[in-house]
């Protein structure tokens, strides 16, 4: 390895750590503000929807993320892979995209007027690059049920 | 023409089920952004452009799915499920299917 080779990793690096930290508190701020405000509306993964009052519409509701591993995270989880153990970087880069992919599920129920989503199920993939080391990113998608009071 | 991922509509009752339906779509974005979402990887964050991929390929798969239900004459989807793989770097196929169904008129 040159020494030219030593200087793009190290900085490749140090991006990762800087700009990944940056993004990832950011979207935690916005993610938990976002979560206050949708507060009253309830999310099940119950299969049937509760006994009703009043006539309902069912709507199906989707949300979806996709978040990108940075390099630092990269880097750290290759190093975990040696002794083994929880990789904490990969955790909260997933728990991200999760409660992401929630929210805007619950935005579009909001949207609608629901008063509660059911049945709900969440589907994670993986979008990997062309080669191992390259990184890639996660999917999460979050559907339900949306119940929505008829207007009369 | 009702989707829903629950197995009963409240209020509504079953009276005739026409077997599954499903529609599918695979779908790959351009160079472009495919190099943005190389970039992404250095600085991590959410990858937009395959977000709104991942959107456009749902819609268009749940469409083929509606469409295939109308044809046989159903009036609701019910119990929806999605499946999600990815076959080569950059492109994702998205699966999505359904029981057809068609349902009671509703009260007035």
């Amino acid at each position: 390895m040159t020494q030219f080779d030593l200087i793009v990793f190290l900085a490749l690096l140090s991006a990762g750590y800087v700009f990944g930290r940056y993004n990832e508190h950011r979207h935690f701020r916005s993610i938990q503000e976002r979560e206050q405000a949708m507060r009253e509306l309830l999310v099940f993964s119950e299969r049937f929807p509760p006994p009703q009052e009043k006539p309902v519409d069912c709507v199906l509701v989707v949300g979806s993320c996709v978040v990108a591993f940075d390099y630092f995270k990269n880097f750290v989880a290759g190093l975990r892979n040696l002794f083994g153990g929880r990789l904490t970087s990969y955790e909260t880069l997933l728990e991200r995209a999760r409660r992401e992919a929630l929210l805007r599920m619950k935005q579009e129920a909001a949207d609608l007027g629901a008063t509660m989503i059911v049945n709900v199920k969440i589907e994670t993939s993986s979008i990997s690059g062309e080669s191992a080391n390259q990184g890639g990113s996660v999917e999460v998608m979050a559907y339900g049920t949306a119940l929505v009071p008829r207007q009369p | 023409m009702i989707i829903t991922n629950i197995e009963i509509i409240p209020g509504r009752r079953v009276i005739r089920h026409l077997g599954m339906v499903t529609g599918s779509t695979v779908r790959a974005k351009h160079a472009g952004k495919d190099i943005m979402a190389g970039f992404k990887n250095i600085f991590g964050g959410e990858l937009t452009a395959y977000t709104e991929l991942m959107q456009e390929a749902r819609e268009e798969a749940m469409q083929r799915m509606v469409a295939q239900a109308k044809a046989i004459g159903a009036n609701a989807v019910i119990n929806v499920r999605f499946a999600t793989s990815s076959i080569t770097a950059g492109a994702a196929e998205l699966f999505v299917y359904g029981t057809a169904v068609v349902l009671e008129e509703p009260a007035a």
